[in-house]
């Protein structure tokens, strides 16, 4: 297990390490730091502060490696001694050859320094702390509640296959599909906040029960976003464990069909769902970031939607960062539980 | 490249001669027995036929946008579709152009516009079936031209992603050890950046425009197919007939292309109906979130992007936002749909 779980580590190292090129080539070589620049002053910037803002953040080093390094050039200096002026000419190397911005944005990426945000000049590392308990608080019981409620509705398709219900429950699932998530949130807050009047439409505070107040729809939102593509899925599962041996085995028993369903499929089939609870980390990233800008809750999700509205570099790469540490993360958790219940994966 | 993609006339000849290329592979896969098959398990499937007739229809209403006609100020080209509609708001010479435009928002059917002070007559009252938008263009009008806007963008990444996807899968899946060490690499660590995340750090840096989100989604929707293909080819080659092949002499090239790719060539085809409703969907959240289609360009994502704004007014303005989720969810529940009847028609033991 232990031994497993070693390996599991060690093969995230180079994916990191390729996410961390990647989004050093989404930033700095596909445009230039120049470009960054002028978006953030706007189009009458001067040059020189063009160039203090590259200075500040580092970006005025060479792109790659620092060749300059090779090079050794002359450097006059002038020297004060007894009274007189000299000059004096040293030859001097460029630097390092790793002074460059490939190897600082690497060095900070491993260090978890993002620096500060281009546009307020908050450090990323408080937005980040501050951020995470709203979006914690929306997405974590969303999941679970997303959970339940899917694997529920899967059951009752599968108890009541081949029925119309079971068929007419499948189409609504894809309709639910086929609906932008955006609709969802527009909807909901129409309808159950200015409509009903019973919960906030709008705000949020960190205090005790009333925040629940102000969560219990976005988190409702959010169960419903995924329901349709979730349940599909889980009815397909279930509907293939429900074909195999074992549980005609047990029909052959006489244990009843309630039993069946809900212990023996259940079990069996929560095991290949593991696999597939990783694939709900985008859609509550995205959830949160549709969400919590439309019902104003402070978290990580109304940053980034911030962040892209004043096209805000810094904090959208330091997002794309975390979010894929957060799915590496997940992708051996979720191995580790795996590896936790079917022993047939660490053997191998 | 990117600015490449974002030219209008390269966009219509791509998802033109795209979608020509899907029509000629299933016509060349009509010959094969297995899609001889499937087709005639369809025909029978009668939630799949009516998807995908209304797939046609917004694959022809988005043609009608496509195709320009050397009319319009200076012959600079307009598309049938304004052609067709212009007809409607014919302002009868009171505006320059002969297209009416006006002013602002007004009500479907309404001859006045939108406005609880100062309600101004409209320049062709009782003309706007859906109404018009803030810009004063006709709502009804807009949702049809957005059906370009959302076929450019399934058609143009699907010509992007779908390549890239299977030609990766089948190496991987054939060639095995280091090809595929090195393309699964590749594919884990793109998967493992959220798509959403990608996307977005992808176009604030590019800048909006259909070309360019097609190349962001391209870039990054390849992952599943090539997943996928590869998966299928690696069972695929353990067969016999690929042994058999093998052990005659043929050449690699030559048992990828005639045996393999005709049998995984059914989960590309799937993989395109379903995969271009997901496409169209993320434009939509794009447009939403202010990086998707540019201004000016019809986009069902940007219509409802306004009923933000739109449905804290008074009084309330319901029909931007309506024609265009009733558009969007009527294309993508029929490509999900018939993307779904295609999966049961190639295996009809899964439906």
């Amino acid at each position: 297990m232990f031994s497993y779980l070693i390996r599991r580590l060690l093969y995230t190292i180079p994916i990191i390490f390729g996410v961390m090129i990647i989004t050093f080539i989404l930033f700095f070589a596909i445009q230039k730091p120049d470009t960054m620049a002028r978006v953030q002053l706007g189009k009458r910037a001067t040059p020189e502060s063009v160039q203090t803002w590259l200075h500040n953040r580092g970006y005025d080093k060479p792109r790659f490696i620092n060749w300059d390094a090779l090079k050794k050039h002359k450097v006059t200096i002038k020297e004060e001694k007894d009274g007189h002026t000299r000059t004096v000419t040293i030859e001097e190397s460029g630097g390092s050859l790793f002074d460059s911005i490939f190897f600082h944005q690497m060095w900070r990426f491993a260090t978890f320094d993002f620096g500060k945000s281009d546009v307020t000049g908050r450090p990323l590392k408080e937005v980040f702390k501050t951020g995470a308990i709203p979006s914690l608080l929306i997405t974590v019981p969303a999941f679970f509640a997303g959970l339940a409620t899917a694997v529920a509705f899967a059951l009752v398709l599968v108890f009541l296959r081949h029925s119309p219900i079971d068929t007419a429950g499948t189409i609504l699932c894809v309709m639910l599909m086929s609906l932008p998530s955006m609709i969802y949130i527009i909807f909901g807050q129409a309808l159950v906040a200015i409509g009903l009047k019973y919960f906030p439409a709008f705000g949020y505070e960190l205090n005790g029960l009333s925040t629940m107040k102000f969560l219990l729809l976005p988190v409702a939102l959010m169960v419903v976003l995924g329901l349709g593509s979730d349940t599909r899925l889980y009815r397909t599962i279930f509907l293939e464990e429900y074909g195999q041996d074992y549980v005609r085995t047990a029909f052959a028993k006489g244990v009843p069909i309630s039993r069946v369903m809900w212990v023996h499929v259940l079990k069996n089939g929560m095991i290949a769902l593991i696999t597939l609870t990783v694939a709900h980390l985008p859609v509550l990233i995205l959830g949160s970031l549709l969400m919590e800008n439309f019902f104003g809750i402070p978290g990580l999700g109304n940053t980034l939607y911030l962040a892209i509205q004043t096209t805000d570099f810094a904090t959208v790469q330091a997002f794309v960062f975390i979010g894929a540490l957060l799915i590496q993360a997940g992708l051996i958790a979720t191995d580790f539980c795996y590896a936790l219940v079917d022993p047939r994966i660490r053997l191998s | 490249m990117e600015r490449f993609f974002d030219q209008i006339w390269v966009q219509n000849t791509l998802v033109v001669f795209g979608f020509v290329l899907v029509f000629g592979l299933i016509v060349l896969g009509s010959r094969n027995e297995r899609w001889q098959r499937a087709f005639r398990y369809l025909r029978r499937d009668r939630l799949g036929m009516v998807s995908g007739v209304v797939i046609a229809l917004y694959l022809l209403i988005g043609a009608l946008e496509m195709i320009q006609l050397p009319l319009g100020p200076g012959h600079s080209g307009i598309s049938v579709l304004d052609w067709m509609t212009d007809a409607q708001f014919d302002a009868g010479g009171k505006v320059k152009r002969g297209i009416a435009t006006e002013k602002s928002y007004s009500a479907p059917l309404a001859d006045r516009s939108l406005s609880v002070a100062k309600p101004e007559p409209l320049i062709t009252p009782g003309r706007h079936l859906l109404g018009t938008d803030a810009l004063g263009k006709d709502t009804l009008v807009q949702t049809l031209k957005a059906c370009r806007t959302a076929l450019i963008i399934g058609g143009l990444t699907s010509a992007i992603y779908i390549p890239i996807g299977a030609l990766l899968g089948v190496l991987a899946g054939y060639y095995r050890r280091w090809v595929d060490d090195i393309i699964q690499f590749v594919y884990s660590t793109l998967a493992s950046i959220p798509d959403i995340l990608f996307l977005v750090a992808f176009l604030l840096v590019l800048g909006k425009g259909l070309g360019k989100m097609s190349f962001a989604l391209g870039i990054t929707g390849w992952v599943g197919l090539c997943r996928l293909i590869r998966g299928e080819v690696l069972r695929q080659s353990e067969r016999q007939y690929v042994a058999a092949a093998r052990s005659i002499g043929q050449s690699h090239w030559k048992i990828i292309t005639r045996h393999l790719l005709p049998n995984v060539m059914h989960l590309i085809l799937i993989n395109f109906v379903l995969g271009f409703s997901g496409l169209v969907l993320v434009e939509a959240i794009l447009s939403y979130l202010g990086v998707g289609a540019p201004l000016g360009t019809a986009s069902w994502g940007a219509m409802i992007n306004g009923a933000r704004s739109e449905l804290s007014r008074e009084p309330l303005v319901w029909w931007n936002i309506t024609a265009a989720t009733t558009a969007l969810f009527f294309l993508v529940l029929s490509l999900n749909l018939f993307g779904d009847a295609l999966r049961r028609a190639f295996d009809p033991r899964q439906g």
